[in-house]
Parts: C-alpha cells; structure tokens; sequence
C-alpha cells in the first residue's frame, strides 16, 4: 500500500529500463462502488509509458474492476460510481466535461473472451476507423493491413480479408481484437485476462505480440496466471481483499522485485500457491 | 449375434428404466400432430375450393381480370381481395418497422431500469387487447380522429403519375377505408415486433456492447452499427411475425375495412382483405360456388402464408450460416 515507495525504489534501479518510463498514467486514490458495495478502496498506482503493467490477485479483489476504471468502461454499468481520480497523461478523466468516447479511444481494450463482431476481419478492424469518420479506401487498406500485421494475424487472413471474423479460430479472434484496438492507435491498451479462454499455444502468441506491441503502446493486463504476468509485464500490483470483500493494493513493484523479493508476507504467500 | 443382442437389450433397458422411450414418443407424438394439422387444413381447403378452382381457372386470382363479386350471378375473381390483404399489411408494416424498433431499442437499451418494467408490461398489454376491442375502438374513435384527416391530407397525392392510383379520393366521412384498416393494423403488429425485437437485442452477448463502446462509439452508434447487424435475423423474423399478423387479421380489419368488393387501387376507399371477406360472407354464402370461391379465398391465403414463412426461414438460415 504504499506506491510511493514503490516508485522510490523503481528509480532506485531495480530495473533500470523502467526507472527511465514516464508516467502514462496514474491512479489516485480510486474506490470503486456498485451501488452501495464497495468493489475497491483507495488505490494508488502509476502505469509507465511503454511498459507492461501486471494487476494480479485472488477472483473477486477488483482486478478487472480496476482496469475498466481506466477507460471509464465502469460507466456502463449502473450504480457504478468511482471516487479519486485516475490521470491521464496527467489529466483527470473523471473531470467534468470529459470526452468519454476520445478517453476510450486513446486508452482502448481487450476483452477475456475474443468478441468479434459478426462482419469481415476487414469490417473488424475498420470498425473503429469508421467511427473516427475515415471514408478514403486505400488509407483504410493500410492501416487495417498495418494492424493485422502488428497483431500478428496477417499472415492467415490477408487472403480472405472478406471472411467473417468469428469464423477464426480463438486464439486468432484474440488477435483480430487486438488488431481492432490497435488500428485506432489507442496510447493504452487495456488487456482484462485475454489468454484465459485460449490454449497453451495461442497463450504464449499473444503473450510474445505483447512483448512487441509494448515498444508503440502502454499496456495494462489482467491476469489470474502469475507466470503470465511474471513472463510479460515490468511492474506487477498484488491486489488483493479484506474482510469486508473491497480490493485493495497489496504490494507494487518492478515485476522482479516482486516475485523474488516481496515486501509483504502476503504477496509471498500468493506467488508461492499458499493461497487465491 | 448373441452379443449384439444382449447389447441391444441392455440399451432398451436402460432406455426404459430412464423414461427415454416414453419420453421420445411424446415429443414426436406432438411433432407429428402439428405436421397433421397442417397438411389436413391445406388439403381440405384444396378439396372444398375444387368448384371454384374448376369454373374460374387462374384468372380468379389474376390482377389483370375483370373485377367481379356477385353472389347473385355467381361470379366470382379474389384480386381485390388479395390486393386489400397484401396493401393494408405492407402500410401497417412500413409504419410499424421503424415505430416498434424504437421501442425496442429504448427498452432494451436506453430506458432506465426503473421505466423498464413499467413500459414492457404496457407493450405486452397492447399485444393482449382482443382483436374486437381494437375494431370497436377503430369505429368510434381511430377512424373519425385520424384516419378521416389523414385521408383528406392524402388526397393531392392523387394527381401524381402512377402512384396517384393509390390516393384516389374522396375519403369517406365514415372512414371506412382501407387505410384505416392498415392504420388499425400499425397498432395491432407494433407490440409483436417491438416484443420480439427488444428480446433479440436483449440476446445479444454484452460483449458485443462492451467492444464497440471501447473502441469509442457512443450508444446511438453501437446500437446502429452492432446490435442492429447482430440481431438482424432475429428482427427479420419479428418483422415477418408481425406481417403474417396483420395478412391474417380478421376481427379488426372486418370492422373498420368497409366491406366493399370494389375494384380500383386507392387506399382512400372501403374494400376488403382476403381474411375479412371470408368472415363477412361465409355464415351467408348463397351458393355452393360461392363457398367454394371463399375456400379458394382460404386456400391462397394459406398459401401466402406458407410461403412467408418459408421465406423468413430462408432468410434467416441463410443469413445464420453466413455469419457462422
């Protein structure tokens, strides 16, 4: 629970690459509410530039809840309600007057199953562009095509453009939506356990298109497979919850540091299986 | 041989024991009694429209004969009949479409949860008002409030090429017309496509919602470019229930149609569907051709109604398989 200390310690040169990332963005002091339900309490956290955060904890600490605090994905639902605030590129996007369609379009999302929409993989990954009001076909053909190639998918669809996009496989429509989030050059990519309805070898695809994909974007993943977060993010939060079952942030930290050297007994705990 | 069997006899033990086989002949049991129906209804309608079909021939259901209803001279031709059925059911689904599928959208997707209940309860409401209710409520209020007006207003449109044909005036100060009908038939079908199209929409994953919205569309155009492509078939087959509705209405439609056997195209002018010559005429049919023509009447009605329904089963299969 104490970030700054975290940051502290980053700068230290734990990690020395990530000593030298700027913020992308920064949670401060978040609770998040269903109603009358606390789901999250008072988390501090920053997201660097071009590094790969890690949320990890047991179901139900508010991972996911705090990851879709990020993009304001919360707001769909009803009664959801969140104090603090959470900065993006150092402005609040919880301010009053907020665009919330731009603040989903500069931090977009990848979801825990692959959902395609029901159209082409061209029309997939135009989706997003149509909105931005592209019409002009041929910068279109590019950056669908420079999306695809960046999630890794190109290469099995650039014959059958037309095809439907949930006629791929899984692993693929995971691709497709990352290629969809990408070609509307979101800055953060949000990923909420998006290997968790794939097999061991879609998994570690994506798991290396991240690796590739950190270089242009922010990403903040979700993940309830500690080696996956220990295999593809820089910093790790451990959330996990109290007796009255709102999350709250365990220890934060270069991911390293975090799983060879916890600060807190419970952090220990979990990386080594004891429990969640 | 010996294996096989006591295999065989094992399997029907077990079915026994577990009900399946009693289970299995229920279930195909009541398949079968909605094959039955269907084939018994078509073909005694076939039989008892032999005397008509012999005397008259195809020009009995051709737009391009003479017009002619005359029980007392035992003439017969069902085209004004089928063009009163086909057009009050078109308008009602042209105005209905647009109508029911902003209700549905509002319901599932924009009402706030505590309005929801509330307005689904009154739609539903509208689908169970009987038929008759809505044909008296027609007669003494919906006819001389708007249809009446409405009528009048259309009446310039008379002058037009072509489609001047439909808006030949006057209208009738009654307003029996079949305009009328068709407007009667917009409230009729509006409920059953809004119901079925609000849960089509309900269906849909909220993953879908959830992926559009982050890539930023605003709910106006997750609605028009997502739930409404995804639920295409799904609302196809609302808007194909409603239209099957509104050709096969009856009670509403006797009452507000003015039962006219008049040739001519105009909206503007009584006339009569197929369903409601049937029920004006048969009790009093005068002669054996006569019910005959009425069964023949039946008869290409049902088949009307086959045919949409295979149709909607086309489109959606069709448009299922495509997707998959």
């Amino acid at each position: 629970m104490q970030p700054e200390t975290a940051v502290v310690k980053v700068s230290a040169g734990a990690q020395p690459a990530a000593a030298e990332a700027d913020t992308k963005m920064l949670i401060n002091g978040v609770s998040v509410y269903y109603k009358a339900f606390r789901a999250i309490k008072e988390i501090d956290l920053p997201v660097y530039e071009n590094r790969v955060t890690a949320f990890i904890g047991p179901s139900g600490c508010g991972k996911s809840t705090l990851l879709r605090s990020l993009n304001r994905m919360n707001d769909l639902i009803p009664g959801a309600r969140l104090e603090g605030e959470v900065l993006l590129d150092g402005e609040n996007i919880y301010a009053p007057g907020q665009d919330v369609v731009d603040i989903r379009r500069r931090v977009g999302m990848v979801f825990q199953r692959p959902n395609p929409f029901p159209m082409s993989v061209y029309d997939n990954v135009a989706f997003g562009l149509r909105l931005l009001g592209l019409r002009k076909k041929s910068v279109m053909d590019e950056i669908v095509e420079r999306s695809l190639r960046a999630a890794a998918l190109w290469e099995h669809v650039k014959d059958n453009l037309g095809q439907s996009g949930m006629a791929l496989s899984g692993g693929q429509q995971q691709r497709l939506c990352i290629a969809r989030a990408i070609a509307v050059e979101p800055e953060v990519i949000l990923m909420d356990e998006p290997t968790s309805a794939l097999d061991p070898v879609a998994t570690l695809t994506i798991e290396d298109l991240i690796q590739t994909l950190k270089e242009k974007f922010t990403i903040v993943i979700v993940t309830h497979n500690m080696q996956q977060a220990a295999r593809v993010s820089d910093f790790t939060a451990f959330l996990s919850m109290d007796d009255d079952r709102a999350g709250y942030l365990v220890e934060y930290g270069p991911t390293m540091e975090l799983f060879t050297n916890p600060r807190k007994k419970l952090t220990e705990d979990y990386i080594t299986g004891r429990f969640g | 041989m010996n294996a096989t069997q006591t295999s065989w006899r094992r399997r029907l033990t077990y079915y026994f024991k577990h009900g399946d086989v009693l289970w299995w002949a229920l279930i195909t049991l009541s398949a079968l009694v909605a094959v039955v129906l269907v084939l018994w209804i078509g073909w005694q309608v076939w039989v008892q429209s032999a005397e008509s079909r012999h005397a008259f021939g195809w020009a009995f259901v051709s737009p391009w004969a003479k017009p002619a209803w005359n029980p007392a001279l035992d003439k017969f031709q069902a085209w004004p009949a089928i063009y009163g059925s086909l057009i009050t059911a078109l308008i009602a689904l042209i105005l209905a479409v647009p109508l029911a599928l902003g209700i549905a959208v509002f319901l599932s997707e924009l009402a706030p949860p505590w309005l929801r209940g509330p307005l689904n309860y009154m739609v539903e409401m509208l689908a169970a008002i009987p038929s008759v209710v809505y044909g008296l409520w027609g007669i003494y209020v919906f006819l001389p409030l708007v249809v009446v007006p409405v009528g009048k207003a259309l009446e310039p449109l008379g002058g037009l090429p072509v489609v001047g044909e439909l808006f030949q005036g006057p209208t009738p100060a009654s307003g029996f017309t079949r305009l009328g009908a068709a407007l009667v038939l917009v409230i009729m079908i509006l409920p059953t496509i809004a119901a079925v199209s609000r849960d089509v929409l309900q269906a849909i994953p909220r993953s879908q919602r959830e992926a559009a919205m982050a890539l930023g569309a605003t709910r106006w155009e997750t609605v028009w470019k997502v739930l409404l492509p995804y639920g295409q078939s799904g609302i196809l087959g609302a808007v194909i229930l409603g239209f099957g509705r509104a050709i096969g209405e009856t009670m509403a439609v006797t009452m507000v149609i003015g039962n006219s056997a008049g040739g001519g195209y105009s909206i503007l002018k009584p006339g009569y569907t197929m369903a409601s010559i049937i029920a004006n005429e048969f009790a009093e049919a005068v002669s054996d051709l006569h019910t005959s023509a009425l069964m023949e009447i039946g008869l290409v009605l049902f088949v009307i109604t086959l045919l949409l329904n295979a149709l909607a089963r086309w489109l959606v299969v069709n448009r299922t398989i495509k997707r998959a």
